[in-house]
């Protein structure tokens, strides 16, 4: 009784291999010129499937004398009247022929900055690319700073004191008993602590803060450009960690106190990448 | 651009013309039938067949119902363009080889190559081309004057100063202007140290521009014969063609076909070449060819042009529209 009734599923399955596809509808052009062409179709396993292809259609007048409409259509005569398709007297080049430029334009400089950086992109000299990074880097900071002037971006990060922003960032003052890393221990609890006053007076002594950096530079920039005055035990420049790109401030710490001095005097105000450098000593941390 | 290729001779092709209006395109070989083409698509319309020989050049009447081709086979003929019948024939007793209409389509001046002890020569026929086939002469059996030239053949010929005066390109570098009246020579200069292989008209026909096998091509005004510009290209160059729209000059050329084998194809040069006309400064290229170009003309709009070539290939190339908002130099 159950086979001989005719479940709907069976006959929607028998049916579909008959019922015919909608016929391909043409819309529009409408006002954008933009024609929709909607087709149906089988694939080899029967299932249907509905294709839109919207295509611009877009008018290009030409003018062309009334004469050469008539000449179109003249017959073919000579060995021109016999010729099949097969003979391939005419024939378009597959290939895209290029107009070939013999010699470059002298470009605008703006234009000769946009193909240096592109050649350089290509090329495997990463001393141009590099030069090329700066001119990009001076131009997209400079529109930070027109942003920043019209008051669409908010100001620059102010250079907090040293080992601030670890500071604030800990738990003013750890639970009683709870794990303390040793670096952290006795912090604020007035000195003392051997391994802590090392560290204490590497990072105090003779460090000097940096502000006023350009967003491009790097420590290796840095330390080229304060190694002269004498040896450098440490350079640390404060980096963005979402952006990547540095804060604008820095801290170099001399090993001797008259390099720092000199670094200070011979620096500050220095005008490094299109910015003026301030380089005082940092603020020691006993003092805040 | 992706130009058509049109292989209608199997043999190295001797000049490329558009009519008036560039729709038609008269394609001149070695073989023995020039072709006639539509401009836009590269479609073969027909072929002139009757010539014996090389078909040296061709004329097209203002109204593109006439053809005259100059051959080897020492006769000019005269086709009814759309039909391809032959209704003339002129019968030389030497080779022919350039041809030109006068203003008015009265007068047909053509040259013969030197010949049998014959000097080269220049001859002037009467012609009719608007008269009805069967109806009368369409051209006088004998030319109405004909006068020699020096040694050297003529390469090509023209009328300038409303017909008074011939100008020709001869073999040598020289170019002669021609009393039309009387064939008396009014003045010579050579231009070229070699043979000026092609002279072509500017648009408003005052001045020329040669090529030669000294490998420049030079700007010449037809009334001073005085050189305007020089074109330096360090390679043969065989036609030369003025924009009828733009400050371009567009050469043709390359190595000489009996050394292409010996050198690679890079060396050939056999890009068709594009100079400002007043900078002569080169600017651009098009390769495509595969032996040197024989012949090249513009359209008359400006917007497509036509290189012959060694290869027996035609090649039709209209300019992207980019070409045209593109500073070049």
């Amino acid at each position: 009784m159950a086979r001989s009734r005719i479940r709907w599923a069976d006959t929607l399955d028998e049916e579909e291999g008959e019922f015919s596809l909608p016929p391909t509808s043409v819309r529009g052009p409408d006002s954008h010129g933009v024609k929709t062409t909607t087709e149906f179709y089988r694939n080899e396993r029967g299932d249907a499937f509905k294709k839109v292809t919207k295509t611009k259609v877009v008018h290009v007048e030409k003018k062309v004398y009334k004469v050469t409409e008539e000449r179109r259509n003249w017959p073919r005569f000579g060995m021109a009247a016999t010729e099949t398709r097969e003979d391939s007297v005419t024939v378009q080049q597959k290939e895209e022929i290029p107009f070939e430029r013999v010699r470059q334009l002298k470009a605008t400089q703006q234009e000769k900055k946009f193909t240096d950086m592109q050649a350089a992109m290509q090329s495997a000299d990463k001393s141009a690319i590099v030069g090329s990074l700066k001119d990009m880097l001076y131009k997209r900071r400079m529109e930070r700073e027109l942003l920043r002037a019209k008051g669409l971006l908010a100001d620059a990060e102010k250079p907090p004191d040293e080992d601030g922003g670890r500071a604030s960032g800990l738990p003013a003052a750890p639970k009683p008993g709870s794990y303390v890393p040793p670096s952290v221990r006795n912090r604020g609890a007035g000195g003392g602590n051997e391994g802590e006053s090392m560290q204490q007076r590497r990072r105090d002594e003779n460090s000097l803060r940096v502000t006023n950096l350009s967003e491009d530079v790097s420590e290796a920039d840095l330390q080229e450009l304060f190694r002269p005055f004498g040896p450098i035990s440490r350079v640390f420049l404060a980096v963005d960690r979402t952006t990547g790109e540095n804060r604008g401030f820095a801290f170099v710490n001399y090993v001797y106190r008259e390099d720092a001095d000199r670094a200070i005097r011979n620096l500050n105000g220095y005008g490094y990448d299109n910015l003026i450098l301030r380089v005082e000593y940092a603020a020691p941390r006993a003092e805040r | 651009m992706r130009p058509y290729l049109l292989k209608g001779h199997e043999r190295p092709l001797t000049q490329v013309k558009y009519n008036r209006e560039g729709d038609l395109l008269i394609s001149c070989a070695k073989n023995l039938y020039p072709c006639l083409w539509l401009a836009e698509d590269g479609r073969r319309l027909g072929t002139y067949e009757g010539h014996n020989g090389a078909v040296w050049t061709c004329e097209i009447s203002l109204d593109s119902q006439r053809l005259i081709t100059a051959s080897a086979d020492q006769t000019v003929r005269i086709w009814e363009l759309p039909t391809g019948k032959e209704l003339h024939q002129i019968k030389m007793n030497e080779p022919c080889r350039a041809s030109a209409l006068s203003v008015g389509e009265k007068l047909l001046a053509f040259t013969t190559d030197s010949f049998m002890g014959v000097p080269p020569q220049i001859h002037i026929v009467d012609v009719d081309l608007q008269a009805a086939p069967g109806s009368g002469p369409i051209a006088g059996d004998k030319p109405r004057l004909t006068f020699d030239a020096p040694k050297g053949r003529i390469t090509r010929v023209g009328w300038i100063e409303q017909n008074r005066v011939l100008i020709t390109s001869h073999d040598g570098g020289f170019v002669r202007r021609w009393d039309a009246e009387t064939g008396e020579m009014l003045q010579e200069a050579q231009v070229h140290e070699d043979a000026i292989q092609d002279m072509q008209f500017s648009a408003d026909g005052s001045y020329v521009v040669t090529a030669s096998l000294d490998k420049a091509a030079k700007l010449v005004d037809v009334t001073t014969l005085e050189v305007l510009k020089t074109y330096k290209t360090g390679r043969f160059v065989q036609s030369a063609a003025v924009s009828p729209i733009l400050d371009h000059i567009l050469l043709g050329g390359g190595q000489d076909a009996s050394q292409v084998t010996t050198t690679s194809a890079k060396a050939g040069g056999f890009e068709a070449r594009f100079f400002h006309k007043i900078y002569t400064e080169e600017f651009g290229n098009v390769r495509g060819h595969f032996g040197p170009i024989n012949s090249v003309a513009f359209s008359p709009d400006g917007r497509s042009f036509v290189t012959g070539g060694e290869d027996g290939y035609v090649r039709v190339h209209h300019f992207d529209n980019d070409f045209f908002s593109t500073k070049w130099l």
